[in-house]
């Protein structure tokens, strides 16, 4: 048995890394979710204008990833598709409800009402301060430039 | 019809492929899923300041729309409208403005599920 065929042999036997199968159920799975919103999109643009369809489809996307958490469907999904299920706003809402669950037993104000913040609070808070900093710069832009 | 098939499959190859990038976030560094969804919606707005995320939504639709990176070029074009009409004001009310719908419709979800669903086991 020459080095090459040991080689291949161990390729062969070697289990496959567990990092490519994630970034491939990611792909898929990520990809098939804006799939979905193209169509949802497409649809909507028959009905209404850009704007608009572009919100049906997020807010579709997020009360179905809603549900799914609830029926406890989601997180069967999510462990094969990682950042898959994640990255959409499917991630979001998920992240949002599942905290919501979770916090039941701690009371509705100080649980429910506090914990559902966990993950939505830091998306949010970051997300509009990035705004905010993108707004003064562009407000400064446009003052000394438009 | 064509251009149907075409639309969904560009959508699926840009969500897929940010979708991968996150993936290997995840595997390679230790960024928590709630630091990459943060680190996206950020991204999505410097993505939008500097003038990259339009081009890409023209190409992509869906593709960068539906993650997270595009919630985060939502809020910046917000900001960029509601200054436009406003003027510095629209800092501040532009991001929210623009992204309320998703985030009532997530948190009102939350609310109401959690009177409805029993508890589940903890994921993120």
């Amino acid at each position: 048995m020459d080095i090459n065929e040991k080689k291949r042999l161990i390729k062969k036997h070697s289990p496959k890394s567990p990092i490519v199968k994630n970034m491939f159920f990611a792909f898929l799975i990520g990809g098939l979710i804006c799939a979905l919103g193209e169509v949802i999109f497409i649809i909507a643009s028959e009905f209404f204008d850009e704007k608009t369809s572009q919100t049906i489809v997020t807010l579709i996307l997020i009360f179905l990833a809603a549900a799914l958490t609830g029926f406890g469907i989601f997180d069967k999904i999510a462990r094969v598709a990682g950042a898959g299920t994640l990255l959409p706003v499917t991630g979001f809402s998920n992240a949002v409800v599942s905290e919501a669950l979770d916090s039941k037993s701690e009371g509705f104000v100080l649980g429910v009402g506090a914990k559902i913040f966990t993950v939505a609070g830091p998306v949010i808070l970051f997300g509009i301060s990035s705004g905010v900093v993108y707004g003064i710069i562009y407000y400064l832009y446009t003052l000394f430039m438009g | 019809m064509e251009s149907i098939i075409y639309k969904v499959l560009l959508a699926f190859v840009g969500g897929g492929f940010l979708s991968l990038l996150a993936q290997i976030l995840i595997d390679k560094t230790k960024l928590t899923p709630a630091r990459i969804l943060v680190f996206f919606v950020s991204l999505g707005v410097l993505v939008y300041g500097i003038g990259l995320y339009d081009p890409l939504y023209e190409i992509f639709g869906r593709g960068v729309a539906t993650p997270l990176l595009g919630f985060g070029a939502n809020i910046a074009k917000g900001v960029k409208e509601a200054v436009d009409k406003e003027g510095i004001l629209g800092a501040l009310s532009g991001g929210l403005t623009a992204s309320s719908a998703g985030i009532t419709l997530a948190l009102f979800l939350g609310l109401i599920f959690s009177f409805i669903f029993k508890t589940k086991q903890k994921r993120m």
